[in-house]
């Protein structure tokens, strides 16, 4: 089917709609975040229509950088645990019939109807020292007694990768599912292990998607702020923690404003930077 | 045993038996076409030789090794998919290395058996393309240069050139062919065009519900089908029904046919004639009479359609020896014994 190009006002007729959601839905909000990160605070009131670049300042320090530094380490392992987990998993589940198939699909959407905070609390009660895991590795005999295992950074980053993993799964899915099973085979016959086969053809084939999938994990990763305050210490609060503690208890909200356009920032120029690495690649 | 021997091979899935006790020996540097339609478990016999499918029962072995149980990557098999299988990511000449360099073979050894094959395929010069810069002629040349690479005893092709049209087809198939005999090696091909299993094969396989209908070279199979099932599927042909008489001679539509016989005992059989050899002439004695119904002239032959005793009945002739016969006009049929096959089964 040929396609002409739009020549007049109505045919971007379609597009009204669209357009008048993401004004109003976006645009109005994110430039008034954008605005009130100029603004000076009033500590009697709320904010006061100024600009100044007090706020931004503020976080040039290494107290913000190095919690800039931690949410965006924290946010890349997730995507990539999840990726390594996820992907051979969704590769295997490909492989299955089509009843097993749906019944471990209907389970991983059944977890996704999960809010952050049950997620967080049931972490914390299998992590803790009186009703926790631990109790059946001393059951089984491996542990002498049982430990509490929050909170650290180890029960965060396990908290998060939970979260996220139904997510990576439904990602890949669709994109595992269409690969051609002959790819594989042919791979076989030539000399490759089925194993060594999955790393260099089916891994390298869904190259963009495993991209993309990192992408949507890391950002997906970056908003969280309840799991690491139920199941951190405040070393392990990320960048978004410290916005809604900006926001909602210092009443801050010029300075939680200029937080989170820097930290879109930030991510942007992240996946821009992780594109065009992956466009040189395939240009080579 | 040398070469490939297949011993009572059978698969089944569930209740259905998609290759039944198939048994088959294919000596070295024979070019063997399994030819059905679809469905008759010549994939799956392919399959199972590749390792990619395990057999229910049975064994398969290559110069007396049992292979029954290797898998695939460990067989030293070179195989053609319908698809091709190309690997997208890798480029014309990383696409024909991927087995050697699976094997840790050098770069240096690589890139000289890339230009040898690249050579034999007649596509030097392309080892930098992109795969999906190819046309569907040159994909198919490098998919068969790819299972090539590395020299493999056993070559296998699954209907590798259904996604080529007609003509590049045809010319495909000499190809194929000429490099088969060059390269001495044994090659399986599947296809479900009996045309092609007549260009390349020096054994056909015709199969038909997971067994093998008849095993024997191209010409054998046109002249003297085992069955019905093989006549009617190899070429355009006449299955007519025949009956013995009380004197012994083989009846056709109402006439004798002289010099055809049917074996002591047997009252009923079918024959098979192909259009060809059927003869049309004035109407008369001797002759089975019949209508025309339907002239098909094609300029290289004429296919007249008569329909004689509730049967329509096919003959073919060249221009040349053209009946002179239009649509309607009685016509006398003469089947001449000789090419008459009787199928007692």
């Amino acid at each position: 089917m040929r396609r002409e190009a739009p020549n007049s006002l109505a045919d971007y007729g379609p597009l009204l709609y669209p357009a008048v959601m993401l004004v109003v839905f976006f645009v109005v909000p994110f430039s008034t975040m954008i605005a009130v990160s100029f603004f000076k605070r009033d500590p009697a009131g709320f904010y006061k229509t100024d600009f100044v670049l007090d706020n931004y300042a503020r976080f040039l320090t290494t107290f913000f950088g190095s919690v800039l530094g931690f949410s965006l380490m924290l946010a890349v392992l997730v995507a990539i645990c999840c990726v390594a987990i996820a992907f051979p998993f969704t590769y295997l589940l490909t492989k299955c019939s089509r009843k097993v198939q749906t019944v471990w699909l209907v389970c991983l959407l059944s977890v996704l109807s999960l809010s952050e905070v049950i997620i967080g609390f049931s972490w914390s009660t299998l992590f803790s020292r009186t009703a926790g895991v631990t109790n059946l590795l001393v059951a089984i005999g491996l542990m002498s007694e049982p430990q509490a295992l929050l909170p650290g950074f180890g029960a965060v980053l396990t908290g998060m990768v939970y979260q996220a993993l139904p997510y990576t799964i439904l990602v890949l899915y669709p994109a595992l599912v269409r690969l051609d099973p002959t790819l594989l085979e042919a791979a076989r016959t030539l000399g490759s292990s089925p194993v060594r086969a999955f790393f260099n053809v089916v891994t390298p084939a869904l190259r963009n998607t495993l991209v993309a999938t990192l992408i949507m994990v890391f950002v997906f990763a970056l908003g969280s702020y309840l799991l690491p305050q139920i199941l951190g210490r405040p070393q392990h609060w990320t960048l978004s923690v410290l916005i809604t503690d900006q926001a909602i208890y210092q009443s801050n909200m010029p300075f939680a404003a200029a937080m989170a356009v820097f930290l879109v920032l930030i991510s942007l120029a992240l996946v821009g930077l992780t594109l065009l690495v992956g466009r040189k690649e395939n240009a080579a | 045993m040398s070469g490939l021997s297949l011993n009572d091979v059978t698969k089944e899935f569930g209740n259905f038996k998609a290759v039944d006790r198939v048994a088959l020996n294919v000596p070295h540097g024979t070019f063997v076409c399994l030819l059905g339609p679809s469905g008759c478990g010549k994939t799956t016999l392919l399959r199972m030789i590749a390792g990619l499918e395990e057999p229910t029962s049975g064994s398969i072995a290559i110069d007396d090794d049992d292979i029954t149980k290797v898998p695939t990557h460990k067989r030293d098999l070179g195989m053609v998919f319908q698809s091709l299988a190309l690997f997208p990511h890798l480029s014309v000449g990383e696409n024909i290395a991927y087995p050697l360099r699976i094997r840790g073979r050098s770069k240096d050894e690589q890139a000289r058996r890339v230009d040898e094959l690249l050579k034999l395929i007649h596509l030097t010069g392309f080892a930098d393309r992109p795969v999906a810069k190819l046309s569907g002629g040159q994909r198919q040349r490098v998919a068969i240069a790819r299972a090539l690479a590395l020299s493999p005893r056993l070559f296998l092709l699954d209907e590798p050139l259904s996604a080529l049209d007609a003509k590049l087809r045809e010319a495909m198939q000499v190809e194929l062919r000429q490099l088969q005999q060059k390269l001495g090696i044994t090659t399986i091909v599947v296809t479900h065009d009996q045309r092609e299993a007549m260009t390349m094969a020096d054994l056909v396989v015709v199969m038909g519900e997971g067994r093998i209908r008849q095993a024997a070279a191209p010409v054998e199979i046109y002249r003297k089908p085992a069955d019905a099932f093989v006549a009617d599927f190899i070429g355009m042909t006449n299955l007519l029904p025949v009956e013995a008489d009380g004197a012994g001679r083989a009846v056709v539509l109402g006439t004798a046919v002289p010099g055809l016989s049917l074996s002591a005992g047997v009252k009923k059989a079918q024959i098979s004639v192909r259009p060809e050899d059927v003869r049309l002439t004035a109407p008369g004695d001797g002759a089975i009479s019949g209508t025309v119904t339907f002239v098909r002239d094609l300029g290289g032959t004429i296919e007249t359609f008569v329909e004689a005793g509730g049967r329509t009945i096919v003959a073919v002739a060249t221009p040349r020896e053209r009946p002179n016969v239009v649509a309607g006009s009685p016509v006398g049929i003469v089947l001449p014994a000789e090419s008459c096959v009787v199928l007692e089964k």
